[in-house]
């Protein structure tokens, strides 16, 4: 399965009136997570994230598509 | 300054009892002459209760301040009349976009669905709002204006809300059956009454300004982050009537209020923003910071708060005025019932109910906008220009873009004046949802569904046939219900069935203030009257 570059965050067994709704639950998530860390803690937090979240998808096709899509225009 | 709009100013008279010791009584009284308390006091009026609405200035908004006026707002101001005076000075705009640096990287457009008698959003400066309001309280006998009267102290007792209320001719005492609370953010009665409001202050400062110039901006809403001509801030441009545009940018929290005012400090940061050297005058011009709280709860007895005396938002999302417009129209119909004896006070209690869960859905919202808008550490700015670079490109970056989540209706899903659901029903039109438009015929003239309910119950039917309608008997109950059949012919598109999943025998219980209450299939007689008395506190 190619890496899925569509809006994609949801709930199970939740519905969303507005579409924008599960992707600012999860921002919101996200900034929480880091609230209070130092910049150096954010980081590192930031990279446990990435390597957490890489074992996770575990498929090496998407995960070389994913880290293409990051570093363009960085 | 100011060369588009001349104040009016509203004539003071001396109240009869001013100076006295008679108490001026009265039904209900209505507490702050803006948007939203002139919204309470034409929604009472038009039901019959008679009010006094006390101000203690004598004109209307300096400024333009609440610009953003979203559908359901508008649906409500037609119901109060003045719907078409709005649209008509106003500007309609549905396309939004966010630009990135110098590059546009999301759009919107509001009114995705067609059908609906009302624009997703219209711009018109607040002052404009009010002087359409104030000429429709005007035309209402029942409701009695007195400017430049101020409410010093508040008394509220089992039977009555005393007020203190001073005038140029003296002091006077009002006692008020019942006392709408609209006074604004600062709102002097919640402080005399000792009520808390709970929330927090956003550390940042808004420079906003009106201004005059011709211009061939699309009517859009232009949000910018870290744009070039104001680095590391954001910025918004929003066309109004009389082409007064406005203008806001973010300042941040050490930025100096009365230094920033100053239109030698202001101009130039227009300039660069309009990069070009066209004319523009200056109308207005102020430094805002803001909050996002609410009242824990916003009945108090006999004193029932609206608008941001009750709740206070950030401005990303027009949540402001748009909520408070839709407090009075929860409110009004309730408190009409009480008043007459036909429901319990515990309706009250669902106005606090329902809009404190409104309220924190529209903070909810606007926090959010405030967070992505105006990071406030190192990680969150990565993020938030992280999405931006790469919203041009992916679908998924776009959707998180949030330069203000505008204005929607509070859907009451989970209020307890609604019947739930016993038949299967696709759509959106759930108990507790506000009702969607659609264009109707009825007697062979073209009009809109939602121009024909709201202000009492009504039992909204789809039928083949007008004949048959065996719910004639609930106009005459206590508390009344009229039906309203949509046959094919005066539904000639099909909009409305197909938005209401509506089968022959289909039908809707309508709240007043057009929220939907229950639905069935093909309910019974007695079906209809459990979830009216279910609606009003009376089961």
């Amino acid at each position: 399965m190619p890496l899925n570059l569509a809006p994609n965050f949801h709930a199970a067994g939740k519905r969303y009136l507005n579409a924008y709704s599960p992707g600012d639950d999860f921002y919101e998530m996200l900034l929480d997570a880091h609230r209070d860390l130092s910049d150096e803690q954010s980081e590192l937090m930031n990279a446990r994230l990435i390597l957490l979240l890489a074992n996770h998808i575990g498929d090496l096709d998407v995960l070389r598509e994913a880290l293409a899509a990051a570093r363009e225009d960085v | 300054m100011l060369k588009t709009y001349h104040y009016p100013k509203f004539k003071y008279e001396r109240p009869a009892e001013a100076g006295t010791n008679r108490l001026k009584h009265a039904r209900a009284v209505v507490v702050g002459a803006g948007p939203v308390g002139m919204a309470a006091a034409i929604d009472l009026a038009q039901q019959g209760v008679p009010v006094l609405l006390l101000d203690d200035d004598d004109t209307v908004s300096i400024g333009s301040r609440g610009v953003c006026y979203a559908k359901r707002a508008l649906e409500i101001l037609d119901r109060l009349g003045v719907g078409d005076a709005v649209v008509d000075k106003g500007v309609s705009w549905n396309v939004g976009r966010s630009f990135f640096r110098d590059r546009e990287v999301y759009n919107f457009n509001l009114v995705p669905e067609a059908d609906q008698k009302r624009p997703g959003m219209v711009n018109l400066q607040q002052y404009y709002l009010e002087e359409f309001l104030v000429a429709r309280c005007r035309e209402l006998p029942n409701i009695e204006m007195r400017w430049k009267n101020r409410v010093i102290s508040v008394n509220p007792g089992d039977e009555d809300v005393r007020l203190k209320v001073e005038t140029p001719d003296g002091y006077y005492v009002a006692a008020a059956d019942w006392l709408v609370v609209a006074d604004g953010a600062k709102s002097p009665i919640r402080k005399m009454l000792n009520l808390e409001i709970d929330g927090k202050i956003f550390m940042d400062r808004f420079l906003i300004a009106d201004v005059v110039m011709k211009a061939d901006f699309p009517a859009e809403r232009w949000f910018w982050f870290d744009p070039p001509f104001h680095p590391n801030q954001s910025a918004l441009l929003h066309k109004q009537a009389d082409n007064v545009w406005r203008i806001d940018f973010q300042l941040g929290w050490t930025a100096d209020p009365e230094e920033e005012k100053k239109p030698e400090k202001v101009i130039p940061r227009i300039q660069a923003m309009l990069g070009d050297e066209r004319e523009f005058e200056l109308e207005w011009v102020s430094v805002y910071t803001f909050q996002c709280r609410r009242m824990a709860a916003f009945r108090h007895g006999r004193v029932l708060f609206v608008g941001d005396a009750a709740h206070q938002v950030s401005p990303f999302g027009a949540r402001g005025a748009n909520s408070g417009i839709q407090d009075t129209d929860n409110l009004a119909w309730k408190l009409k019932l009480v008043m007459d004896g036909r429901a319990p006070e515990s309706l009250l209690d669902s106005y606090s109910a329902e809009r404190t869960c409104a309220a924190d859905e529209n903070l909810l919202n606007s926090t959010r906008s405030t967070d992505f808008i105006t990071p406030k550490s190192r990680a969150s700015r990565t993020f938030r220009n992280a999405v931006l670079g790469m919203a041009g490109k992916h679908a998924f970056a776009r959707v998180l873009v949030n330069s203000g989540r505008l204005s929607v209706p509070a859907c009451l899903a989970e209020s307890p004046l609604n019947t739930p659901d016993a038949e299967a029903f696709a759509g959106r039109m759930a108990p507790g949802m506000p009702m969607d438009d659609a264009p109707i015929s009825i007697g062979g003239r073209p009009g809109w569904l939602l121009d024909r309910v709201g202000g009492q119950f009504t039992l909204l039917r789809f039928a083949d046939d007008a004949a048959g309608d065996t719910y004639a008997e609930l106009a005459d109950d206590p508390i009344p219900v009229r039906t309203l059949t949509l046959t094919p012919a005066a539904d000639p598109k099909g909009v409305a069935a197909h938005r209401y999943d509506a089968r022959p025998g289909t039908a809707y219980l309508i709240r007043p203030d057009q929220h939907v209450a229950a639905r069935w299939r093909a309910p019974t007689v007695a079906a209809v009257r459990a979830a009216v008395a279910r609606a009003t506190c009376n089961a």
